[in-house]
C-alpha cells in the first residue's frame, strides 16, 4: 500500500508501528476532493461552450468504484446539491441523477461481481453517457430549446479522461491512508 | 478488482436497519431532487439565494483562478510572438496604415456628426457604466452559459443590466448577490439579443447555440442577404441592450439566417463593463417582474 520500505528498520518501525490513518482524513478525503472539483467552475477557463469534463461527477464515480461501501448510499443527495450551487445547471438535477447513479452502482455491484478496470470504465462510461445526455435534457427543458449535439466533445473527453481521474483517486486513497494518528 | 464483500449483514439488527435507511434516504434523496428539480424549472429564481450564497464563498477562488488566468495567457501569447513575429509584424503595419486612414475619416464624420447634433439641439445622455469587474468563473462543464462577476448588489449591479467588454456584447445579469453577480452569456441557448446589421439596418435576432457560436435569424424570411464577415450590433429594441454594440460576425450564411462567432469571446476578457439597463420603461419592466416574482419571469419565451 505504501510502496517500498525506505530506511533504517528503527526508522520504518518508528514511522508504522502504532499508527494509524487519521479519521478525519480517512472518511473526510473523498467528501472534500468531490466538493472541490464541483468548484471547479471557478477555474482559470472562461469558457462560451460546455468543454469541462463533469470532473465532480467522474470523481464520485473513481471513489465510489474504487472503494464501494466507503461513501454511504444517500451521498448524492449532499454532494448532487452542492454540485448543483455551482454547476448552473437547473436546480436539482445533480440531487436527482447523483442519487440515481448510487442507485445504478448497487444495481452494477449485484449483477458484475468480479470487475477488471476494463468493466468499470464500460459501466463509468454508460453512467457518464447518461448524466450528461439527462442533464442536457433538463437544461434543455428549462430554456425551452434543446441542443443535444452540443455536448459530444465533452463527453468524448470524460471518457478518455476517465483512467486519469481513477489514477488521481488513487493516489488521492493513499494520502488518505498515510499513517498519522499515533495509537 | 475484486469482487466487493458481500453486504449481507447477517443476524446484526443493526447492521440489517443501518443498510435499509441507507436504501430509503436514497430514494429518498431522488424524490427530493424531482420535487426540487421540478420547482426549479417552474421558477428558475427559487434558489438564486443559495447560488449567489456559494457564489460568495467561492469568489476568492474565482479571483486567484482569474490572476493565474491573465498570467497564463500572457505567458503563451509571449511564447506564441517569437513563433510568428515577422508576419505579425508585416500584417501590424498594414493594419495600422489603414486603422490612420480610418481614423481622420472618423475624426471628420464625429466633427460633422456635432455640428449637426448641435443644430438640431440634439442632447446625447451620457451613459456612465455602473461597474468595471473581473470575470472569475463560468459554467464551463454545463450545457448552460453563465459566468460570475465579482460584483454585485452593494457596486449597483441589479439583474436585467447588459454587461460588455471592450470588443463586443458579454451577456446580461441574471442574479445579483452581495459582492457577485451571475451573468447569461450571449451563447446561452436561453438569451436572445435582437441585432441589426451594422452596415444597412438588416433587422435579425442572436440566440446562443451552446456551443460557442451562436445562431442569428432574420426577422423577414426570403431571400437570405447575409453575408459571410457581416457584423451585427445591438439595435436597442426591448430596450435591454443599448445599440450599436457588436455581437457577433457571421461566418457560415444559410437559408434562414447565419451561424456566427462572438464579437467579445470572454475567454479573452478578464475585465468587463457593467453598463445600466437601457431605457427607462424596460428597467421599469425589470422590477416589475421582480415584485411580481416568478409567475412572469416564467411565462416569459
Amino acid at each position: 500500500m505504501l510502496g517500498p520500505l525506505r530506511g533504517t528498520p528503527e526508522e520504518i518501525a518508528r514511522k508504522r508501528i502504532n499508527r494509524e490513518p487519521w479519521p478525519v482524513l480517512a472518511t473526510g478525503l473523498p467528501w472534500a476532493t468531490i466538493m472541490l472539483a464541483s468548484m471547479a467552475s471557478f477555474s482559470p477557463v472562461i469558457s462560451s461552450a460546455p468543454v469541462m469534463p463533469p470532473l465532480a461527477y467522474m470523481m464520485l464515480l473513481a471513489w465510489r468504484m474504487m472503494r464501494p461501501g466507503m461513501l454511504p448510499l444517500w451521498v448524492g443527495l449532499p454532494l448532487g446539491f452542492f454540485d448543483d450551487l455551482y454547476s448552473g445547471m437547473p436546480f436539482g438535477s445533480g440531487i436527482v441523477l447523483w442519487s440515481a447513479t448510487m442507485l445504478a452502482m448497487e444495481v452494477v455491484d449485484e449483477r458484475f461481481l468480479w470487475r477488471g478496470f476494463a468493466q468499470d470504465w464500460l459501466a463509468a462510461s454508460a453512467l457518464i453517457t447518461a448524466y450528461l445526455f439527462l442533464s442536457s435534457v433538463l437544461a434543455g427543458i428549462a430554456t425551452g430549446y434543446p441542443l443535444p449535439i452540443v455536448i459530444v466533445p465533452q463527453l468524448l473527453m470524460s471518457l478518455v479522461l476517465y483512467p486519469v481521474v481513477t489514477r488521481l483517486v488513487a493516489l488521492l486513497d493513499r494520502v488518505r491512508l498515510l499513517p498519522l494518528k499515533r495509537i | 478488482m475484486a469482487r466487493s464483500q458481500d453486504r449481507r449483514p447477517g443476524y446484526s439488527r443493526r447492521a440489517q436497519y443501518g443498510i435499509f435507511t441507507g436504501y430509503v434516504v436514497a430514494i429518498l434523496g431522488v424524490v427530493a431532487g424531482v420535487a426540487v428539480l421540478v420547482t426549479s424549472l417552474v421558477n428558475p429564481d427559487a434558489f438564486s439565494f443559495a447560488r449567489s450564497a456559494a457564489a460568495e464563498a467561492a469568489r476568492p477562488l474565482g479571483e486567484a483562478g482569474a490572476e493565474s488566468r491573465s498570467t497564463g495567457q500572457g505567458v503563451f501569447a509571449a511564447i506564441g510572438a517569437y513563433f510568428n513575429a515577422g508576419r505579425q509584424n508585416a500584417e501590424l503595419r498594414r493594419e495600422v496604415e489603414a486603422a490612420r486612414a480610418n481614423a481622420i475619416s472618423m475624426q471628420s464624420l464625429r466633427d460633422e456628426n456635432r455640428r449637426l447634433k448641435a443644430l438640431l439641439g440634439i442632447v446625447e445622455p451620457q451613459r456612465q457604466p455602473v461597474a468595471t469587474v473581473r470575470l472569475i468563473g463560468s459554467t464551463a462543464s454545463s450545457t448552460r452559459r453563465f459566468a460570475i462577476i465579482d460584483a454585485g448588489t452593494s457596486s449597483g449591479v441589479r439583474p436585467g443590466q447588459p454587461v460588455r467588454a471592450a470588443s463586443g456584447l458579454i451577456g446580461r445579469v441574471i442574479e445579483a448577490g452581495p459582492g457577485t453577480a451571475r451573468v447569461l452569456l450571449v451563447t446561452d441557448p436561453d438569451n436572445v439579443v435582437p441585432v441589426k446589421r451594422a452596415r444597412d439596418g438588416l433587422t435579425a435576432f442572436v440566440q446562443g447555440a451552446s456551443n460557442g457560436r451562436i445562431d442569428i435569424r432574420l426577422i423577414n424570411q426570403g431571400v437570405n442577404p447575409v453575408k459571410q464577415g457581416d457584423v451585427f450590433v445591438t439595435s436597442g429594441s426591448g430596450g435591454l441592450y443599448p445599440p450599436g454594440i457588436p455581437v457577433a460576425v457571421a461566418t457560415e450564411p444559410h437559408r434562414d439566417g447565419a451561424t456566427g462567432h462572438l464579437a467579445a469571446d470572454p475567454a479573452d476578457n478578464e475585465f468587463v463593463i457593467v453598463e445600466p439597463a437601457y431605457s427607462g420603461e424596460a428597467r421599469a419592466l425589470i422590477e416589475q417582474i421582480e415584485k411580481d416574482g416568478a409567475k412572469n419571469a416564467a411565462g416569459e419565451p
